[in-house]
């Protein structure tokens, strides 16, 4: 939200632009990731662009691995150029340039260039590195605390509870008593870390970890892959073969339900995605609508409105957790289901 | 968005809401009925609505 | 759909997959297993005092039950014994009884049969006595007597008359 103020100072130095156009922007420049962590930013006397914020490694895969500095991109202001080669930011991606900087467009305003891969520690990369250090200090604390004593203290109060519900709530309706424990740490660091790390979307660090489709991906996909690898005989039989239906059925429902096991996953990576973008995106344009509406009246009341909304993402953050983590123990739970005979 | 999207994207979001509001409000009907089972029902209901909300996503992204 | 494609990032794609992994290895090692241990055990630590509990309540009811048992049959046995006891003290009482009943009439027909005897010796010795006397009498009278020949034969007769009346 801090980043949404200091918007609002930059607007009132350059005067009456279009700010419709500007809060669009804002908002999709918020939602993307971006190669140096910037708290706010704000133009000083001078007409001069100041960031408050650090520079991140860029790391490319261009004909060999290059890493420099973000701040050679100058936040996108400037042409970085790493032994000969030239590179520029444009909407927030690195893409291959000369020495002057340009950037070709195609008719649907895509660029050109050529596009190096890009394994930068970007904000959101750092954030995630941020949360799963937090996550391992956190956790491996509480769990020395465990060895003095068999009452949880501190932090651990409040996260016991927590981990004791994914257990018995969670995991063991789910999969089942027997086989719960193998799943229990995929679990257990699925729902912490998409918590925690909605929650930090919603705090003014401008981090957005969750709202892109590249980290709900790899989250799907270690869940599809869990559940692939561990599945037994039941569970493939009931996809290629299934029980108790006519053979011509039989042969129509395999490649149904084969789509299904894809699907199940990439529910799960759109669910999370959307509901956080949608959240973002709504929560923004309220905020912004303050600054639109530059009367009294209007913006205390989006601003009544945006503060209700902060309260519901808050119960996004924790439910869209819970579910990811919930669907992510149905779909192991049916992966490892012994055989019923009353089929 | 074009016009037939914004549509699409409507009829969506009504159809979604319908389903999940339909979901809730049964889930609703039964813990009142059975107010000892509300864990198992609120654990169905969330799940069920998951479904509907994803495939609801998965449409809006296609519209 | 081709904004998502266009937004996908292979870079954060990777990074996420491996420092997810890693996290999930590191904290199944370093914190889910060691908690998860800890609250199992105490878990079961609860579970185990709780059974003992019920255990023991169990025992204590079973003692008691058996105490109970124990002092019921103790108080049939006491009673049983006080039964006994009286039956014996009713027995031996009886038994003295008829003892002492059959002695007594044991020394009652002994006393009668000795009467019995006395009573034949002492007519015997009244008879041989009586005779002795009825000898002497005749003897003095004979003496006295015997100058009166009528008087002589008058007693003879009344003491034959009186002989013979016994």
């Amino acid at each position: 939200m801090i980043t949404t103020f200091s918007f609002a100072k930059e607007e009132k130095h350059e005067g009456e632009g279009d700010i419709k156009t500007e809060i669009k922007e804002y908002i999709n420049h918020h939602l993307l990731d971006s190669h140096d962590f910037s708290l706010t930013s704000y133009t000083n006397g001078a007409g001069e662009h100041k960031y408050i914020g650090f520079p991140l490694p860029v790391i490319l895969w261009d004909n060999g691995l290059k890493i420099f500095s973000s701040s050679k991109f100058h936040h996108g202001e400037s042409v970085a150029e790493v032994n000969g080669e030239y590179y520029t930011l444009f909407h927030n991606k690195v893409y291959k340039t000369d020495a002057a900087g340009t950037i070709n467009l195609d008719d649907d305003h895509h660029p050109t260039n050529i596009k190096p891969i890009d394994f930068s520690i970007t904000k959101n990369v750092f954030t995630i590195f941020l949360v799963g250090l937090l996550m391992f200090v956190m956790f491996s604390r509480m769990a020395k605390k465990y060895k003095t004593g068999s009452i949880p203290r501190g932090m651990g109060r409040f996260l016991e509870p927590i981990i004791l519900y994914i257990r018995d709530d969670i995991a063991v309706p789910n999969i089942g008593e027997k086989k719960y424990k193998r799943y229990m740490p995929y679990l257990l660091t699925v729902f912490f870390f998409i918590w925690i790390i909605n929650l930090l979307g919603l705090t003014p660090l401008g981090v957005n970890v969750t709202n892109n489709i590249a980290v709900t991906l790899a989250l799907a996909l270690i869940t599809y892959f869990l559940t692939t690898f561990t599945a037994n005989k039941n569970y493939w039989g009931h996809i290629f073969w299934m029980p108790g239906v006519p053979t011509p059925m039989k042969i129509i429902l395999a490649p149904i339900e084969l789509l299904g096991t894809i699907i199940k996953p990439f529910s799960l990576m759109i669910r999370l995605y959307a509901n956080i973008t949608a959240g973002h995106i709504v929560l923004m344009s309220i905020i912004g609508l303050m600054f639109i509406f530059k009367n009294w009246i209007g913006s205390s009341l989006s601003f009544g409105l945006a503060f209700a909304l902060s309260l519901l993402e808050l119960l996004v953050a924790a439910l869209q957790a819970y579910i990811f983590t919930m669907l992510s123990a149905l779909y192991f739970g049916s992966a490892v289901e012994e055989h019923h005979e009353d089929h | 968005m074009t016009i037939p999207n914004i549509v699409g994207a409507g009829l969506i979001v009504i159809g979604a809401g319908l389903g999940i509001g339909k979901i809730g409000g049964s889930a609703m009907d039964a813990i009142a009925r059975q107010p000892e089972a509300s864990g198992k029902i609120q654990t169905a209901m969330l799940i069920a609505a998951a479904l509907i909300e994803g495939i609801g996503f998965a449409a809006l992204f296609a519209a | 759909m081709e904004k998502l494609i266009n937004e996908f990032s292979i870079g954060l794609f990777f990074w996420q997959l491996v420092l997810f992994i890693g996290l999930v290895l590191l904290l199944r090692k370093f914190a889910w297993k060691p908690i998860l241990d800890a609250v199992e055990k105490r878990e079961d630590g609860i579970k185990d005092a709780l059974d003992a509990a019920e255990n023991a309540k169990l025992e204590m009811q079973n003692l008691q039950a058996d105490n109970e048992k124990l002092l019921k049959e103790a108080r049939a046995e006491r009673e049983e014994m006080l039964k006994e006891a009286r039956e014996m003290k009713n027995k031996m009482i009886e038994d003295a009884k008829t003892e002492a009943s059959e002695s007594a009439a044991k020394l009652v027909a002994q006393a009668q049969a000795s009467i019995e005897s006395e009573k034949k010796a002492a007519i015997a010795d009244l008879k041989s006595q009586v005779a002795n006397l009825s000898v002497e009498i005749a003897e003095k009278v004979v003496r006295t007597e015997l100058s009166n020949k009528d008087k002589q034969l008058q007693l003879v007769e009344t003491m034959l008359a009186e002989k013979s009346l016994k």
